[in-house]
């Protein structure tokens, strides 16, 4: 066999010392080019408004408006993957908030009796949401899976009903305020302060090592290759400070001291002299970052991930290797209706209300994110960390141009043409990898 | 040629008996009541025109159609078989003319497509399963070298291998192969040949296939022509030329038999 010994040689080169320092490094160079986009944005920015977008304030504020979109793209990759696409998010969003926002202020306390006020309402609501949000997901997935109804017409389809079945629901009223403990998920409400912010960073810095570490531990017990010691470092540390780096800005945002001034006069207290408080991780990017773990070891590590893969690739070689792809569809949609519902939660209670509108038009947030994210239409390809930094580019863009005083029509055109651009420069780049 | 074959013990029961199978598509019969079987350690090869109905028998053995009629036996019990995963439950494994690997993924996930080996946890256990497929392509096919790159990226004969690997793999009895030299060059066809020559050794029966019937002489046992959906006949490979074969694929009958 002619060529595989030509590959062989170019393995072998490969693994010589002529390799690059990044290819070394084996650093994902689609990720990298992303950072660098992300950067970029921030840096330009930063520049056009003074310095006022690289504050610890914006940064904060940034990332907790991005967690809503973020964590449905986590879901998004999984459809796309599997050759689907999902257009109802916007309005399951709709759906699954005002489900939640109805449990907490209505049903449960007309119902069962339970005191406005009392966590378990935030508890049971969020619990039903999130089955509702299964269960609407999972018979889209029936009806695209079981029924062959292309997923582009089903949840097109959705897009109508789901909202307009969230307007039902609440009578087109704006419902609010949400209960105080669901509010803890919106963002600003809700955050660890300074010191548990240290802990969890820290926690999560040691856990990102132990990865490392089991990982290289794992090939050398195959005698796989592995990547040089120090190259192990280098991309240990990179992961490290980056962590640290991120637990340390959003802990220079400090509370304002009109705040902490309300806060203690709330308990009868002065602020003493010299008293400062961060905000420190908001609940809801401790949120993201538990969904983006628990989708990533979907992704790579169970079998389900694999056969989402495997399908998107070649749905015919899928089910000749015994996949059922029509429950596996089922499934995909459903984990989708689940996350939607998470992300209704943190998208309501961060604006401490459900109101008619909510999630309109983030079926598209979504889908972008995705495919910046290199989630590839054609399916079989994209990753979780990709769908969630396409989340915050796109969140970083909007919030930038709003600072810097964009017209609003004005914004949503460049947010589109970086969509279109995005994806072509996607394509420029998988021909030239594909060669 | 045919005077080298070691003779199969054709008195035992065969590894794999198909009785009067028919399957129909919208009003076309495409099997019609066609009966073949497969000793251990033989091979037996299917040819006929594109649509003679080959490839719909070979997908009924394979779990991938359900036949309207007719009966399946494996090792003298009758089995029923309703999907492609009923059909590796007894040990029948097909190498498809499609491959039928995901592009996107690596050798060994291909390899363990549907039947991943899993930790203690329940997760994939990826080093596992790279480390076994470097076991067995170290067998089948030693330059292959290429485990942690999509299949996409391979030839054409490395990926016949993958997919080879899978049938084998899984301590298969029974192995299906559509095509699998169509696309291959003239090193990677020979690859394959010793394969085939390698399984029967080990006793394994094998449906080949092919329309290269010099090949067919080359690597089968016995032949079974169909036409038209139809079983023409079933030969032993020493009984006839290769002219007989042609004129049973191309008229539908063997001119040796008509004459007696």
């Amino acid at each position: 066999m002619s060529d595989s010994t030509s590959g062989q040689a170019s393995s072998a080169g490969r693994s010589g010392p002529n390799r690059s320092f990044f290819s070394q490094l084996e650093l994902d160079l689609r990720l990298l080019g992303m950072i660098g986009a992300f950067l970029l944005i921030c840096i330009l920015f930063n520049i056009m408004t003074g310095g006022q977008f690289l504050t610890p304030r914006n940064l904060f504020n940034l990332t907790i408006q991005t967690v809503s979109v973020a964590i449905m793209a986590t879901g998004m990759v999984f459809i796309i993957v599997t050759r689907h696409i999902d257009l109802a998010v916007g309005s399951l969003l709709a759906t699954c908030s005002a489900v939640m926002a109805m449990m907490q202020t209505a049903w449960l306390p007309d119902m069962l009796g339970i005191p406005l006020g009392s966590p378990s309402l935030a508890i049971l609501a969020i619990i039903f949401g999130v089955i509702v949000g299964g269960i609407i997901g999972g018979f889209q997935g029936y009806l695209v899976g079981f029924l062959g109804i292309p997923a582009f017409i089903v949840t097109l389809g959705g897009l109508l009903v789901w909202r307009n079945v969230a307007w039902y629901l609440t009578n087109g009223q704006t419902i609010g305020p949400l209960n105080e403990t669901f509010q803890l998920f919106g963002g600003i409400n809700g955050t660890l302060g300074e010191t548990w912010s240290w802990i969890v960073g820290l926690i999560a810095a040691a856990a990102a090592v132990l990865a490392l570490v089991s990982g290289r531990r794992s090939k050398l017990r195959h005698d796989f290759p592995v990547k040089p010691i120090w190259a192990e470092f280098v991309v240990g540390g990179i992961f490290v400070a980056a962590i640290l780096g991120f637990i340390a800005i959003l802990n220079a945002y400090e509370v304002p001291s009109r705040v902490l001034e309300r806060q203690f006069e709330a308990r009868g207290e002065t602020v003493p002299e010299g008293f400062t408080a961060s905000y420190g991780l908001p609940i809801s990017v401790l949120l993201l970052i538990a969904v983006a773990i628990v989708m990533t070891v979907v992704a790579r590590k169970t079998r389900f991930g694999r056969y989402i893969f495997a399908t998107g690739g070649n749905p015919d070689a899928a089910e000749l290797s015994g996949i059922n792809t029509r429950m596996l569809t089922v499934k995909v949609f459903a984990l989708m209706g689940v996350l939607v519902a998470i992300a209704g939660l943190v998208a309501s209670s961060r604006l401490t209300f459900h109101s008619n509108d909510i999630g309109t038009l983030d079926e598209l947030r979504v889908i972008a994110a995705a495919v910046i994210g290199g989630t590839a239409l054609a399916g079989g390809v994209g990753t979780i960390y990709g769908a969630i930094l396409g989340a915050l580019i796109m969140q970083s863009l909007q919030s930038g141009m709003a600072m810097v005083g964009v017209d609003a029509p004005l914004q949503n055109i460049v947010v589109g043409s970086v969509l279109v651009a995005a994806v072509l420069i996607d394509i420029i780049y998988r021909r030239r990898v594909e060669g | 040629m045919a005077e080298t074959k070691q003779q199969i013990d054709r008195s035992c029961t065969p590894l794999v008996a198909m009785k009067n199978i028919s399957i129909a598509f919208g009003g076309v019969q495409a099997v019609d009541d066609v009966s073949i079987d497969v000793y251990p350690g033989e091979v037996v090869g299917l040819l006929g025109h594109n649509g003679a109905g080959k490839s719909t028998l070979i997908k009924i053995l394979a779990g991938a159609y359900r036949m309207d009629s007719g009966e399946i036996w494996i090792n003298g019990e009758k089995a029923d078989i309703r999907s492609p995963a009923g059909a590796r439950d007894y040990n029948i494994e097909t190498i498809y003319q499609t491959l039928a690997l995901a592009d996107n993924l690596d050798a060994s996930a291909n390899l363990f497509l549907g039947r991943e080996i899993t930790t203690s946890l329940g997760l994939v256990d990826d080093s596992a399963m790279e480390a076994e497929t470097r076991k067995i392509m170290h067998r089948l096919n030693p330059n292959f070298k290429k485990f942690s790159v999509p299949v996409s990226a391979l030839s054409g004969g490395q990926r016949q291998s993958v997919a080879i690997a899978r049938a084998v793999y899984f301590d298969a009895k029974i192995v299906i192969m559509d095509e699998p030299t169509a696309a291959l060059g003239v090193h990677e066809t020979e690859m394959v040949a010793e394969i085939i020559k390698e399984l029967k050794a080990q006793g394994l029966g094998i449906v080949l296939i092919s329309h290269d019937t010099r090949e067919m002489m080359a690597l089968c046992d016995r032949v079974s022509v169909m036409k038209n959906g139809a079983l023409v006949g079933t030969e032993h490979v020493e009984d006839v030329t290769e002219d007989d074969i042609l004129s049973m694929i191309i008229l539908g009958k063997n001119p040796k038999r008509e004459a007696a």
